[in-house]
């Protein structure tokens, strides 16, 4: 069984978002999301002072079977991406929540993540497939 | 629920993700496929390959038989017990219906084909029996494990002991021979050296649970096909079928033309080709910049208005970077176009066979 933390919100698409307590947001797929993509390869992320939009598309992750766009949670300026995932993308497989987190945002507005999903409704959803 | 082998449970104690594959729950990756892949190029490494169709082909005119319903010749193996033999299953028209290993065994064949394309094949061999005095036999009941590393063959020979421990260590690369009721063949369809074991499905899970204390790795079906893909293998339906010329798929090689008279199935379709020539051919790419090149993506050769297509592609976990097999216009050169999501990326194009024993090719 796949691990779904309770603190984050989540998108349909299996991304995660994550407020911090300085207000900026953590972005991240979800460890189902890993399982089913099983060993990642290559991270493409936003780059460093771009905007992404709620909904939109902001990077690729692909595996040795699939690439998979990734959306984000949240729309703002991308305030840091991690750089460890260019040497070593096996990390979003062997922590999708902690180490391998993909991009950080400063929101322009942090109630659009009211539309995002809940754990609960996450789980729901994993489960069903 | 599908098709379930002898070694299902022990899939699943091995944490095997379990996947439909041809009608068979089949483990994809017992954990991370990648670690699974590194583990046969440099030790040891076991598939459960009981999925696959075994076919013993007996009789009088068993040789006759295969000489007509096959494109390679088993008369190359015919003196020899023991001897394995790749080749094609060709339709009228030179399609390929299947690619599969012949092994001579003692004045008889057992042919391995695969699974997805077991009922047609049956029907196929089956129809084209006519007056051949032939006996096919299916072999649901025996079951097969690859084991496959440079490892590997050590690795058996510890778990069996005995004589089918010396007849391990002694057998010839494509040489397969019985012993008290096991096959043990020299082959594989990772690159590297090691065994494919045919045995009674009732031993399997304990020689499973031996070779996993020994150290023996269990390997997916994720596994199999990068490892495949690097060692320029086809697999059947991505890079073949019945539409596709053995020498539009690199399987030139395996046509045996002489005896001129061996009027195989599919051999005046293939003299018409050849004589009018084969417009396309299966060759290797490699990207080396990020991204990973997948089937059925689109293949541009500058110059050419025919367009190719990537049959097979994968990240390949020994090289570093994205590999794959493509069928292309013939004109190609050393480097081509692939119309990858949202781009168009160079590729460079090379032989279709990109690590063996190990080490990188290219």
């Amino acid at each position: 069984m796949s691990e779904v933390r309770s603190e984050l919100k989540y998108l349909p698409s299996h991304e995660w978002a994550r407020v911090e307590s300085d207000g900026t947001v953590t972005i991240g797929i979800s460890d189902h999301a890993q399982d089913s993509l099983g060993d990642v390869v290559y991270v493409e992320l936003p780059e460093v002072g771009s905007q992404v939009n709620v909904g939109e598309e902001a990077g690729t992750v692909e595996s040795v079977k699939a690439a998979s766009d990734i959306y984000s949670p949240i729309s703002g300026e991308v305030l840091a991406i991690n750089e460890a995932l260019e040497d070593e993308p096996e990390t979003v497989n062997g922590s999708p929540y902690d180490d391998g987190w993909f991009f950080k945002v400063k929101p322009s507005d942090v109630s659009e993540l009211d539309a995002a999903l809940d754990a609960d409704a996450y789980q729901a959803l994993a489960e069903e497939g | 629920m599908g098709k379930q082998t002898a070694l299902y449970d022990e899939h699943v104690a091995a944490n095997g993700k379990m996947v439909d594959f041809g009608g068979w729950d089949m483990p994809i990756a017992y954990g991370s496929q990648v670690e699974e892949h590194h583990k046969v190029r440099r030790a040891a490494g076991m598939f459960d390959v009981s999925h696959m169709t075994i076919v013993d082909v007996r009789g009088a005119d068993a040789k006759a038989y295969l000489q007509k319903l096959l494109a390679n010749d088993v008369d190359k193996i015919s003196s020899q017990p023991g001897k394995a033999l790749y080749t094609a299953m060709l339709n009228e028209q030179g399609g390929v219906i299947d690619d599969l290993i012949v092994y001579h065994m003692d004045g008889w064949y057992r042919t391995v084909v695969n699974c997805a394309t077991r009922e047609k094949d049956l029907a196929w061999m089956e129809q084209h029996i006519t007056s051949f005095e032939v006996e096919l036999r299916e072999r649901p009941e025996l079951a097969m494990l690859a084991v496959q590393g440079p490892e590997a063959i050590a690795k058996v020979a510890e778990v069996l002991g005995g004589h089918k421990a010396e007849v391990a260590q002694q057998l010839a690369v494509f040489q397969g021979l019985e012993v008290d009721g096991w096959f043990l063949a020299r082959t594989g369809y990772t690159g590297e050296d090691g065994l494919e074991i045919i045995l009674p499905e009732a031993a399997i899970a304990q020689f499973w649970r031996e070779l996993l204390a020994a150290g023996v790795a269990p390997c997916g079906l994720g596994a199999r096909d990068t490892l495949r893909l690097e060692a320029g293998m086809n697999l059947y339906g991505n890079d073949m079928d019945e539409t596709v010329l053995p020498m539009a798929a690199n399987m030139a090689w395996t046509i045996a033309w002489e005896p001129a008279e061996r009027d195989f199935i599919g051999r005046a379709a293939l003299e018409a080709a050849k004589a009018a020539g084969v417009e396309e051919k299966l060759v290797g790419l490699i990207l080396e910049q990020k991204g990973v090149l997948r089937a059925h993506q689109t293949v541009i050769v500058p110059g050419v208005e025919a367009e190719g297509e990537i049959t097979s592609g994968t990240f390949s976990p020994t090289l570093g970077y994205s590999i794959a097999m493509a069928r292309v216009p013939k004109q190609v050169g050393a480097s081509c176009l692939v119309q990858m999501r949202n781009k168009e990326v160079e590729v460079k194009v090379v032989k279709p066979s990109f690590v063996r024993n190990g080490e990188a090719l290219v």
